[in-house]
């Protein structure tokens, strides 16, 4: 029973391969045009994840940068951090003293080659400090606290650019998923258009199919086949696409790194990524293909 | 087997096809049908395999009133049926060997049998040898008897043939009839329609009349 229905449905894929197989030049043109299609949306969200990733892991946590004055010492050190382990606002602590400050300068590149030529270290000890979300408003008063403080000599408050930042990559994403949409809806109707062809030109055969008893199911089962490949082969088009993309902006982006000693490149889809957009690709074929076959299935019915 | 119960089939356009058939065909029985073109054979033979539905009576096939059989389980009673079409409606992108496997597909048969099944029925109507030809390449008797050996290489239990000898000249349709007779004899319930004068003269089965959509026996 079950290798019966195997045998089946590998017959089945086996036929539709065979098909694609013998009209190469249809059916590459297709995968084409469905892989541009996706590989759109796909690169846009791609190129939102990479900019997330290089602003910083957590930039919607607003961060306040404590800077001491210069003639601190580690009992005022101690002092500052039993304060601000008091203040409930206050998620994580992160101490850097002026030696690993002027340590993280030297490595990062940039501003680091002037550091030998400076007699004495000009970087202040700090304090870096993840608040936890709280209004705004609550946030500046323990600014303006925390400024009072004497030891403190300047209080950075970093959230401002972060939301801005997040502002405008939630925006990409509302343009991301609307492309997504429009792009995915253009596919269903290529697919539909394609399946539709094909019911035509195979007429007599579910004509003769359904007067010698093959079920609905059977008779669909080829075109739903179809489409669902025809759409993973064109989301297999959509990640080359977007790997050669990224290829060439990488390679770009290596030269531009190198004058600013920056160490940035784009990274392609995470696994789990490429096999939803796979899966996505192949329902997409599949839902135009069953579209097409429930429109156009019943005018073959015998006798009517 | 067969068995009409005051059908009547009146078409859209109100031309009435069948007019108070009753009939009855037993199982392993084989008949002609006959009557002048245009007299109700066809609507006959495809109210048979469901493919038209009748407008009033009941219709039993192997004692299962088909009449109000839901659209899912039709494709099963006709499987049960094999149909010698009129226009043989052969499929003309795969060869003879293709053609014949169809219905072994449909009803789902595992593949490790179907290769004897489908020689064995091309074997039956002599095409044995030409599993590999394209259907463009067969003669019109050879066409027809593709078209057989696809009606039963899923062995059904009713044989229905719409003039399989229609355009054959003489020596062909004896070929065919022996055929038909031979699938009679292994037990299958056979009926022909026919209005070839020539094979009904010397037949020595049941001849169903129909004339303007009564049956006259």
């Amino acid at each position: 029973m079950i290798r019966a229905w195997l045998s089946q449905h590998s017959y089945v894929l086996v036929q539709v391969l065979k098909r694609m197989v013998a009209s190469p030049v249809t059916s590459l043109l297709s995968a084409l045009v469905m892989g541009i299609a996706f590989s759109l949306p796909v690169g846009f969200y791609l190129f939102l994840q990479n900019m997330h990733a290089i602003s910083g892991q957590n930039s919607v946590t607003p961060q306040m940068s404590l800077f001491l004055k210069q003639s601190t010492t580690g009992q005022d050190i101690a002092a500052v951090r039993e304060r601000l382990q008091g203040k409930e606002q206050v998620a994580h602590i992160q101490f850097i003293s002026k030696d690993q400050a002027l340590l993280q300068l030297q490595q990062s590149g940039g501003a680091g080659n002037v550091v030998p030529s400076l007699g004495r270290n000009p970087l202040p000890d700090a304090f870096v400090v993840d608040v936890q979300n709280a209004h705004a408003e609550a946030l500046e008063r323990l600014q303006i606290i925390m400024q009072k403080w004497p030891e403190i000599e300047y209080v950075q408050f970093d959230s401002v650019w972060a939301e801005r930042l997040e502002a405008i990559l939630s925006f990409g994403r509302v343009i991301t998923i609307l492309l997504f949409t429009l792009l995915s809806v253009a596919v269903v109707a290529v697919m539909f258009n394609t399946i539709r062809l094909q019911i035509l030109t195979r007429r007599d055969e579910i004509e003769l199919s359904k007067l010698i008893g093959a079920t609905d199911g059977f008779i669909q089962r080829p075109f739903l086949y179809f489409g669902a490949i025809q759409g993973l082969i064109g989301g297999i088009t959509a990640w080359l696409i977007i790997a050669l993309a990224l290829q060439m902006i990488n390679d770009e982006l290596k030269t531009l790194a190198g004058l600013y000693a920056w160490d940035i490149h784009l990274q392609h889809l995470s696994n789990s990524d490429s096999i939803s957009l796979l899966l996505f690709a192949a329902w997409i074929g599949w839902l135009g293909a069953r579209l097409a076959v429930a429109s156009h299935l019943w005018q073959t019915e015998p006798g009517s | 087997m067969i068995q009409f119960k005051q059908v009547s089939k009146r078409f859209p356009d109100g031309y009435l096809a069948l007019n108070n058939v009753d009939l009855d065909v037993g199982a392993g029985e084989m008949a002609f049908l006959t009557g002048h073109s245009g007299a109700g054979k066809s609507t006959l033979l495809k109210l048979i395999a469901a493919i038209e539905h009748p407008t009033s009576g009941v219709i039993a096939i192997n004692g299962h009133n088909i009449v109000q059989l839901k659209p899912a389980a039709l494709p099963f009673l006709r499987r049960k049926i094999g149909f010698v079409f009129q226009d043989y409606k052969l499929l003309f992108d795969r060869n003879v060997y293709d053609n014949v496997l169809l219905p072994l597909q449909i009803s789902g048969f595992d593949s490790k049998v179907v290769a004897s099944r489908v020689r064995a029925a091309l074997d039956k109507v002599g095409l044995l040898k030409k599993e590999k030809a394209m259907p463009v390449t067969l003669s019109g008797g050879e066409r027809q008897r593709l078209c057989i050996a696809r009606a039963v290489v899923h062995r059904p239990l009713v044989l229905i043939a719409d003039e399989p000898t229609g355009n054959l000249d003489m020596g062909y349709a004896r070929e065919i009839m022996a055929i038909f007779h031979a699938f009679h004899q292994v037990g299958v319930t056979v009926l022909v329609a026919t209005h070839d004068a020539a094979l009904l003269k010397d037949a020595q089965y049941r001849i169903l009349f129909l004339q303007q959509g009564k049956l006259a026996t």
